[in-house]
């Protein structure tokens, strides 16, 4: 057997080690990386597919007193155009001379189109484990059907720009009994709760990452969830009072985050922990 | 009337791969509400698939599976454009079929 030179094996060694010394430091990458795959695996079959179903039904079915389809329902890309919508919003409307989300503006088209009163449209918002939320099914379709589709929420409007001013202020505002703002979490990079990571809201990408997956199969509650369940619930962990369903609040705040997404690709619903 | 399912099923070398996605709540029978009283037992017992009046796919499920069920499974002796029937029945005797056709 040749004989091999010293210096040979003390660079293989060398080699060696390094490579184990980078495998070390990878590991909290990996695992990372891992939750990323279990997550992808889990996304085939995700059950936000059935709230889509259901959504589409409800969307094409008629209904209210006045027996009328929601497909008279303008979503801001033309009458009874569902395709692309929700990528465009929050938008200004013109015929109520105000800024509206998905779910304030689901509302307003039942109780004009299809005569329902506020109250009955709104009376289940959030489905709660035995009761399900119409709203909950429309708002999956309406996002389905922006899967794919670029964000590109409009800032013309002068209500439109004023509710993303307000979002902003918003998400900086320090109150509650924690002394808590939405920044508290997301206003920094590498932060997370538990095994959580929390995207940084004001930085164009995550914000695309994180906006882009909501609405969402939430697997822990078994419902679908949507963005004014998440901020009403973030505002619950932030121990503030209530967020009020479609309020100037939640439009205002869901604006903000939406438009710093723009540029991202819409991949709702999502599923999530 | 239970929920309709949401079957995709497509085929490939001569094998047809199928996809469901069940709308059930697949109560174990173990869980108590708030009151304490035991919320009943509410799942799937059997799934049968059938393609060309032959039964090609069988499950016997017990509480262990979780709410709105996702199966998927593979059989040969299929092509494109034939229709697959799912049946699924429940401990309270429930049931629901679906068809897919075959892309």
């Amino acid at each position: 057997m040749k004989r091999i030179a010293w210096w040979t094996v003390a660079i293989a060694a060398g080699a060696l080690l390094s490579l184990v010394g980078l495998r070390a430091h990878a590991q909290p990458r990996d695992a990372v990386k891992e939750i990323e795959r279990y997550r992808e695996a889990l996304a085939e079959g995700n059950p936000a597919e059935l709230w889509e179903a259901r959504g589409e039904a409800l969307w094409k079915t008629t209904r209210g007193p006045r027996k009328v389809l929601l497909e008279g329902c303008d979503l801001g890309k033309g009458l009874g155009v569902v395709k692309g919508a929700y990528a465009a919003l929050p938008r200004y409307f013109a015929d109520v001379d105000r800024v509206m989300d998905i779910e304030t503006r689901l509302v307003q088209c039942m109780v004009t189109l299809q005569s329902f009163t506020a109250a009955e449209a709104t009376r289940q918002v959030f489905g709660d484990g035995t009761k399900r939320s119409d709203l909950e099914a429309l708002v999956a379709y309406v996002a389905a059907e922006s899967k794919g589709v670029v964000m590109d929420v409009p800032m013309t409007h002068l209500k439109e720009r004023e509710a993303y001013a307000l979002g902003e202020r918003i998400f900086f505002f320090r109150g509650g009994s924690h002394d808590f703002s939405c920044a508290s979490c997301h206003g920094e990079p590498g932060k997370r709760i538990r095994l959580q990571d929390l995207p940084n809201l004001i930085d164009p990408k995550d914000a695309q990452r994180a906006y882009t997956s909501w609405p969402a199969y939430r697997v822990s509650q078994g419902e679908l969830r949507t963005m004014q369940w998440r901020l009403f619930d973030c505002f619950r962990q932030q121990r503030f009072p209530a967020l009020q369903f479609g309020s100037d609040a939640s439009i205002a705040l869901t604006t903000f985050l939406a438009r710093n997404a723009n540029g991202g690709t819409f991949n709702a619903p999502a599923i999530k922990r | 009337m239970p929920d309709p399912m949401r079957i995709r099923a497509t085929i490939q070398d001569g094998e047809a791969t199928v996809r469901v996605l069940m709308s059930h709540e697949m109560e174990t029978g173990q869980r108590k509400d708030a009151a304490g009283n035991v919320i009943p037992a509410h799942f799937i017992q059997s799934v049968v698939a059938m393609h060309n009046g032959r039964p090609v796919f069988r499950a016997e499920w017990g509480p262990a599976v979780s709410k709105n069920p996702y199966l998927q499974f593979q059989f040969g002796g299929a092509k494109a454009g034939d229709k697959v029937q799912i049946t699924w029945v429940d401990n309270k005797g429930e049931t629901r079929t679906d068809e897919v056709v075959i892309r």
